[in-house]
């Protein structure tokens, strides 16, 4: 698909709703989103104000949308949206988003300010204006499968690892299972404990389930790229393969973005309900605990916090699972000062770990500086979270700051110390 | 046309045409904004408490967790300017009067002394923000004509009141019609300008809530 301004400007247009239209005309220019962006705390750029973000977008709202904007249109007092302007923003609607939402909490006029990034991110695809890093990754999902392009024998050959190690079947494309297994491109290859600990949780409940050989892949940098077609392509394919196997649920798994794609966005970028649940594999968990089915045999005695993914936690609504989970298994679980839907972003979210330029990678490691801060704080060397792109992003900075501290996926930690 | 004749005029003619463009901008922002609609969200929604379009209407009036701390001059000047706005337009026994003569409308008014101080603390307030406004990075960069602009038509109008009852820099009559002048501009310009958040803020909050709450998560 070729991208051009004018079909950016005209998704912009399409994007615009009475929600944007209506934060617009509140913004009282208060700056207050500015302390609320990691982007802004830990550069004091100005620029990373996160409503400035939004500049180009409020402009057309403003020109096409108000009687005012479009009067002083006419007469050529409006300052038109260039390409050039679309490019300069690129980089702060990408490199510097994460859409971690934290913005969209401090509001006072209550704007929803990272909906209106993901609106945004339509309009910059549309007209080019996107990462190569994203733009590789989003054709690999579209062309291949998976934004890491990998194909079912990769996930055939950690299956069968799995197997190996846990001496449990794991079945594939079986029909009427209770769950539809997803994983992440990340997890297949460098988090493969990720199956071996479902293997082990499902058997132990006697819940069924299986993974379906050409649905595999949670992720959807559609949705990172801000393009709802592609998200929507990639969506259906998850929607296709849990009809056809009749499962009751969909398990997303310790993935951010991939959360938000099938269980908020998914039904509406197909344009109707599933038949399904959507599961995020930590409200199992969770649920399996309730029902004490979650024994531990033992726990883990280091001191450790817990990082809350934004896209499961503030802006996926996965709110209370975590805490009682993490208590379950740590002796020594330290609740730090911004945490649950106010926590921190790892830095690498909405697609910017995917951008490979020498200045993001740059401003990636700057922003690292507040999770670097709640970890020496807390005093801790262990960090647990519940997704592998911030597992991932965290490492990179662990290891560029070359700090002492290991991170444990949560669902893999759980089980480790089963009860057999 | 001399001092009495002005305020003759801004008293009514003036004040006509300006509640009339006034009211008329106000219905046709709200008509362009709200009309513009939005799709309805497909995915199951998870409740939880506290999460909800209305809940976050209200919750917004509160700051978020350490935001005091963080930028107390914005917090605490702009609750300050904003309650003694409210207290200087509503409660001030004249206002009360020309609200009643306009629409019948009455309530009791607050003790004149009172108000006196409350219009002095809320010009305290709003020249701090101004301040802050020129001073902190964030504020300059977003600062438009716009912002400057707000300020000072919502700023004159307090200030005349408050020189017109204190008596002060002009003769009372042609400082009452200043003052009258100043509101009319300020209820002219409202529609169309940023202070037009007076109306859309609870549209706006309503929105997060609900698209939030749609998922479970109070905001």
């Amino acid at each position: 698909m070729s991208a051009s301004l004018e079909k950016g400007i005209n998704a912009l247009k399409q994007v615009i709703d009475a929600p944007i239209a209506s934060y617009f005309s509140s913004c009282v220019h208060c700056g207050l989103c500015a302390d609320a962006c990691l982007f802004y705390t830990e550069t004091g750029d100005p620029k990373y104000t996160p409503i400035h973000k939004l500049e180009p977008l409020r402009r057309v709202y403003e020109q096409e949308y108000t009687l005012l904007g479009r009067l002083k249109k006419v007469v050529g007092l409006s300052k038109p949206v260039t390409d050039d302007e679309l490019d300069q923003w690129q980089e702060l609607v990408y490199d510097s988003c994460t859409m971690c939402g934290r913005c969209s909490m401090v509001c006072p006029v209550g704007n929803d300010i990272v909906y209106m990034v993901r609106k945004f991110r339509e309009g910059m695809a549309a007209s080019g204006h996107v990462p190569d890093g994203i733009k590789g990754a989003t054709k690999r999902t579209v062309e291949i499968g998976g934004p890491m392009g990998l194909k079912w024998p990769a996930v055939a050959n950690v299956i069968r690892k799995a197997e190996e190690a846990t001496g449990f079947a794991i079945p594939v494309d079986k029909e009427g299972a209770d769950y539809l297994v997803l994983l992440s491109s990340m997890e297949i290859v460098n988090f493969p404990e990720y199956l071996e600990a479902l293997a082990k949780i499902f058997n132990k409940a006697g819940i069924s389930f299986t993974l379906a050989s050409d649905a595999f892949e949670a992720t959807n940098a559609g949705i990172q790229i801000g393009n709802s077609d592609i998200a929507k392509v990639i969506v259906s394919r998850i929607v296709d393969a849990a009809e056809k196997l009749k499962v009751k649920n969909v398990l997303s798994p310790e993935c951010g973005h991939a959360y938000m794609a099938i269980r908020w966005e998914g039904p509406n970028l197909i344009g109707r309900p599933f038949t399904f649940n959507v599961v995020h594999v930590l409200e199992l968990l969770d649920n399996l605990r309730q029902k004490g089915v979650l024994k531990m045999k033992g726990t883990f005695k280091d001191p450790l916090i817990l990082h809350d993914p934004c896209q499961i936690v503030r802006r996926g609504g996965v709110l209370n699972a975590p805490e009682p989970l993490i208590r379950q298994v740590a002796e020594n679980y330290i609740p730090i000062v911004d945490k649950q839907k106010w926590n921190w972003c790892c830095g690498g979210g909405g697609g910017a770990s995917a951008i490979h330029t020498d200045e993001a990678e740059a401003l990636r490691a700057k922003v690292f500086g507040i999770k670097k801060r709640q970890i020496e704080e807390a005093g801790v060397k262990t960090v647990v979270t519940f997704c592998a792109n911030c597992r991932i992003v965290m490492e990179e900075a662990i290891d560029h700051y070359e700090m002492d501290t290991q991170l444990l996926g949560l669902t893999e930690l759980l089980a480790e110390h089963l009860e057999d | 046309m001399n001092e009495l004749q002005f305020l003759t005029w801004v008293r009514g003619p003036g004040l006509d045409i300006a509640v009339g463009i006034f009211l008329l901008g106000v219905v046709w922002r709200l008509f362009e904004i709200y009309t513009l609609g939005r799709k309805k969200d497909l995915a199951a929604p998870r409740h939880a408490a506290g999460a909800s379009g209305l809940h976050t209407v209200f919750r917004r009036s509160i700051p978020p967790p350490g935001g005091v701390k963080r930028s107390p001059v914005s917090y605490i000047g702009g609750y300050t300017f904003h309650i003694g706005l409210a207290i200087v337009v509503f409660g001030f026994a004249p206002h009360i009067l020309l609200v009643k003569n306009l629409t019948g409308l009455s309530w009791p008014g607050l003790p004149s002394q009172f108000v006196d101080l409350a219009a002095v603390i809320t010009m305290a307030a709003m020249v701090v923000v101004l301040v802050d406004r020129i001073n902190k990075p964030v504020k300059r960069f977003l600062s438009t004509f716009g912002d400057w602009f707000a300020w000072a038509v919502t700023f004159l109008p307090v200030l005349t009141g408050w020189l017109a009852v204190q008596h002060l820099l002009l003769p009372y009559t042609t400082m009452l019609a200043l003052h009258i002048l100043s509101v009319e501009i300020l209820l002219i310009v409202l529609p169309f300008t940023k202070l037009f958040h007076a109306f859309t803020l609870f549209g706006s909050r309503w929105y997060n809530g609900k698209v939030n709450g749609q998922r479970g998560v109070p905001v």
